[in-house]
């Protein structure tokens, strides 16, 4: 029997980037929030101490800071003719599991989504037209366009502090920024990184063939910086020990160390960790959350009665607690309906690994999380890419984001894996390759999406989460066009050798691609085809508000945490909307 | 031991002028309880077998936790046979590889700790990843007896550490290839994780046991732990960073 605890005003789930900022936004109000986090608390020091925090085998192949999937994870197909298989170790994805959540051990590549990523279905039928799009893609606009989240990108720009070089400040165009982005209304609130020698490469070559090469925007201090609300960061030190790894500089920016204290400091926030939250409990007619169900560490249940009630636990959860939830309609691929589950998507990767000669020194380990030279030229919205048969794009990069030797080990194809021959081409490659990579956009489809699985259930008896996902033929083309701009960047770069790495045929959960998964509660202004309408309101229960990725109708060519920590931003002043006059904020 | 009993030993120890060094685990010269020359040696019987301890030169540290002696000998030639010694750099036995696989398997990795193990249980595709009901430490319980038999019975009744050098690395080749008949297990299972964690303990920080002496890193140029790069990486841009690498020990 759960403990019936005492109300509170609003109860926030998950407290990493965007549960963090919710929280410190909405304690202004001085209403009693209670914040519940499934994993410990964290603090820089003693955590994340130099130099036991250099630990490669500990954080980035043993994942200390990230989900333990004995307890919770998801099951996986392709497609629904296969039986769905649990996840049975970390691979594809890392999310996050303790105070800041993925945010502490993400790299820090800050992006604003570009303005065709925001409403891609108004601006494909405006300049193609409605037969442009392929069978089974969903397509879909926000509702929320790109000049409506501005203030919001910027707004968490300054909170992270983060380093770049403006392209588009408010409409003029600036060489050496990115000239595809949209107009801003300032610049970075920090000069870019200094950049390596395979950054240095990367931009020579990129302009020698008439693109547009700029620094990436980054998260990782490169100067010691305060940001609006007076927390401190440390200056970055290109550590190299930085995705997968919380920083011993406070010099990534991070929720655990700007808005959580934030938040903590404040008499009308509790925060309660080792609180996992089992399920949002509605009312009869399901269309009001009453309270939600946790587990303490000793697994002890509790119920906690709330006002209202904010996910904010990571794409995958945040959809996971709606199906077991009931908020709102479970999608159905066979005929279409419902919302919940809806337009899943990841990203699709390919590009070159560039070999060089003995006298070219990358020195890989010299790096940062967020450390890149970018172009832009072929991401979803800067070119015509249905000339090329595919619609979408991908940001193409160098990373120079650390060379640790367990998990960086570049050699040319047609090495062996082991023996005498394996260990030359390491020793003779280590410091001399660089990559550059293609994150390509993936579009929403009928037959991708997230449901419950009727097998397997989790530790607390609930079922998991199936995920039935696999790559299309559309995002194929668009990852085998990039891949050859990629070989061609590599090509210009003078190396000895480059090694095209084409489009995957399936999409594997087993090698690690990216923390960037999206959709499953999307924003919109449809209820048959959205979640949550465009103020991250749920459209069947208006006192839950959802947050992260999953709000995303489809993928982009670039890193979600610029629009989750945007949207994150924007959601807590429309929740003070509506804690003024509670309701739907949006006509349904 | 409390906190307090800890800060209290570490100052006694600072006091007589004994570092970590001494005390924490070996990253010195100590080799493996197997030596490489009795890896190599065909059909010769591992230390361990004999009834008496071998001669205790090595640290606590060196000692097997979690294979018995036939096991450790036949991870001992496995690593030998992916990670040879040669005239590039130190072989995988002589970095301690094979202790650090025994220590990974008698803690917690080893019991499949972050590992979701809750059935049923089915062959997936290979998008599906593993699904066998072994945390890592029963995988290889049971790859060493599969690969035994197996050499047992198609290499003139020899197990994998008693072959030749040279018919190591070719049974080793048709592990990988998914050529070899394991009566229990999928040989790819074995051959994964083996490849996998003799990788780590190579290039891991040689508090975990491998990379004795930073000497993997050495050979490849990775400065290791050390990463403080804010003046270096603008200093170094396109030449060589020499530098002896250093682990977390050396730092701590
Ligand atoms: C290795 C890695 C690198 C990344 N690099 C980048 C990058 O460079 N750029 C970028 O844009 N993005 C990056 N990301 C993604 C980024 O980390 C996420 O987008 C971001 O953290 C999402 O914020 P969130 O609030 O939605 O989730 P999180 O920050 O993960 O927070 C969710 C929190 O909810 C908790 N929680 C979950 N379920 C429950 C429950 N049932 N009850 C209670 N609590 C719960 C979790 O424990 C977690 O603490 C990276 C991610 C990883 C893993
Ligand atoms: S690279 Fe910079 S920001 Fe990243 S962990 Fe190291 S010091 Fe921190």
């Amino acid at each position: 029997m759960a403990t019936k605890l005492k109300a509170a005003d609003i109860v926030i789930v998950g407290l990493g980037w965007t549960g963090g900022i919710l929280a410190k936004e909405l304690a202004e109000t001085g209403l009693s929030i209670v914040v519940l986090e499934r994993g410990k608390p964290r603090d820089t020091n003693p955590d994340f101490a130099y130099p036991h925090v250099h630990d490669e085998l500990k954080y980035a192949q043993r994942h200390e800071l990230m989900q333990d999937v004995s307890r919770e994870t998801l099951t996986f197909r392709n497609n629904s003719n296969e039986t769905a298989l649990p996840m049975r170790q970390l691979g594809s994805f890392l999310p996050g599991e303790g105070v800041g959540g993925a945010g502490v051990h993400w790299n820090g590549v800050t992006w604003r989504w570009l303005p065709w990523d925001h409403e891609p279905e108004k601006m494909t039928i405006a300049r193609y037209g409605k037969s442009a799009l392929p069978e089974g893609m969903q397509l879909q606009d926000w509702g929320v366009s790109y000049d409506e989240l501005e203030p919001y990108y910027d707004k968490f720009e300054y909170l992270c502090g983060v380093g770049g070089k403006a392209g588009n400040l408010g409409g003029k165009k600036i060489d050496g920024g990115n000239v595809f982005e949209g107009a801003r209304k300032r610049d970075y609130p920090n000069p870019p990184m200094i950049q390596t020698h395979a950054g240095d490469l990367f931009e020579k070559a990129a302009r020698s063939l008439g693109y547009h090469p700029f620094p990436g925007p980054s998260a990782n201090m490169t100067q010691s910086y305060i940001n609006p609300d007076g927390v401190a960061f440390g200056s970055c030190h290109y550590c190299g020990y930085c995705e997968r790894f919380g920083c011993e500089m406070n010099a990534k920016a991070s929720a655990h160390f700007t808005v959580i204290p934030l938040a903590a400091a404040k008499k009308n926030v509790e925060i309660r960790t080792d609180s996992r939250v089992m399920k949002v409990n509605l009312d009869s007619s399901n269309k009001r959350a009453e309270s939600v169900t946790y587990l303490d560490a000793a697994g002890r249940e509790f119920e906690q009665p709330g006002g209202m009630v904010i996910l904010a636990a990571y794409a995958l959860s945040n959809v996971h607690l709606m199906l077991l939830s009931g908020i709102g309609k479970p999608y159905n691929p066979t005929t279409g309906t419902g919302v919940v589950g809806r337009n899943y998507a990841y990203q699709i990767g390919s590009g070159a690994n560039v070999f060089f000669d003995e006298k070219t020194w990358m020195n890989p380990f010299m790096g940062a999380g967020a450390l890149a030279m970018n172009i832009d030229d072929f991401n979803t919205g800067s070119f015509d890419h249905l000339k090329e048969g595919f619609i979408g794009g991908g940001g193409i990069s160098t990373p120079s984001a650390g060379g640790r030797p367990i998990g960086f080990r570049p050699v040319p194809p047609g090495t062996p894996g082991w023996g005498t021959d394996w260990k030359r081409a390491v020793v003779r490659h280590y410091n001399h390759t660089l990559a550059v990579v293609n994150q390509g956009s993936v579009m929403g489809y009928r037959q991708n999406y997230l449901d419950l699985d009727p097998t397997y259930r989790d530790r607390y008896g609930r079922p998991l989460m199936r995920m039935t996902f696999d790559y299309q033929q559309n995002e194929q083309k668009q990852a085998n066009y990039l891949a050859d701009i990629c070989v061609n960047i590599g090509n210009a770069m003078g190396a000895e050798r480059v090694a095209r790495r084409g489009a995957p045929q399936r999409y594997s959960i087993v090698p690690y691609q990216s923390t960037h998964n999206t959709g499953g509660a999307v924003l919109g202004t449809d209820p048959t085809r959205s979640a949550l309408n465009p103020f991250s309101q749920t459209w069947d229960v208006s006192n839950v508000f959802v947050t992260g990725a999953c709000s995303f109708p489809q993928n982009a060519g670039k890193n979600p945490t610029g629009p989750v920590g945007a949207l994150a931003l924007r959601a807590a002043d429309s929740i003070k909307r509506y804690l003024k006059n509670p309701g739907p904020l949006a006509p349904v | 031991m409390s906190d307090h009993e800890g800060m209290r030993r570490r100052d006694v120890l600072k006091g007589i002028g004994i570092t970590s060094a001494a005390v924490g685990i070996a990253t010195t010269a100590a080799p493996p309880v197997l030596t490489e020359a009795q890896a190599q040696t065909p059909a010769q019987e591992p230390p361990h077998a004999h009834p008496h301890p071998p001669e205790r030169h090595a640290d606590a540290a060196d000692i097997f936790r979690y294979f018995t002696p036939p096991e450790a000998a036949t991870v001992t030639a496995l690593v030998d046979t992916l990670i040879p010694k040669d005239d590039v750099g130190p072989g995988g036995v002589e970095a301690g590889v094979p202790i650090f696989i025994d220590h990974e398997l008698a803690g917690a990795y080893g019991r499949g700790a972050r590992m979701f193990l809750n059935g049923p249980f089915a062959q997936g595709t290979p998008q599906q990843g593993y699904q066998l009901p072994l945390p890592p430490a029963d995988l290889y319980r049971v790859g060493i007896a599969d690969l035994n038999a197996w050499c047992v019975k198609t290499r003139d009744g020899k197990r994998f550490d008693q072959l030749p050098v040279a018919d190591r690395a070719v049974a080793l080749k048709a592990l990988e290839a998914g050529q070899a008949e394991f009566a229990q297990i999928p040989p790819r299972a074995f051959f994964n994780i083996l490849l996998q964690n003799t990788m780590e303990g190579y290039f891991a920080d040689p508090i975990y046991g491998g990379n004795r002496n930073n000497a993997v890193w050495a050979m490849i140029g990775f400065p290791g732990a050390i990463g403080m790069y804010e003046e270096d990486i603008e200093k170094y841009r396109n030449k060589q960073y020499v530098v002896a690498p250093k682990s977390i020990q050396d730092l701590s």
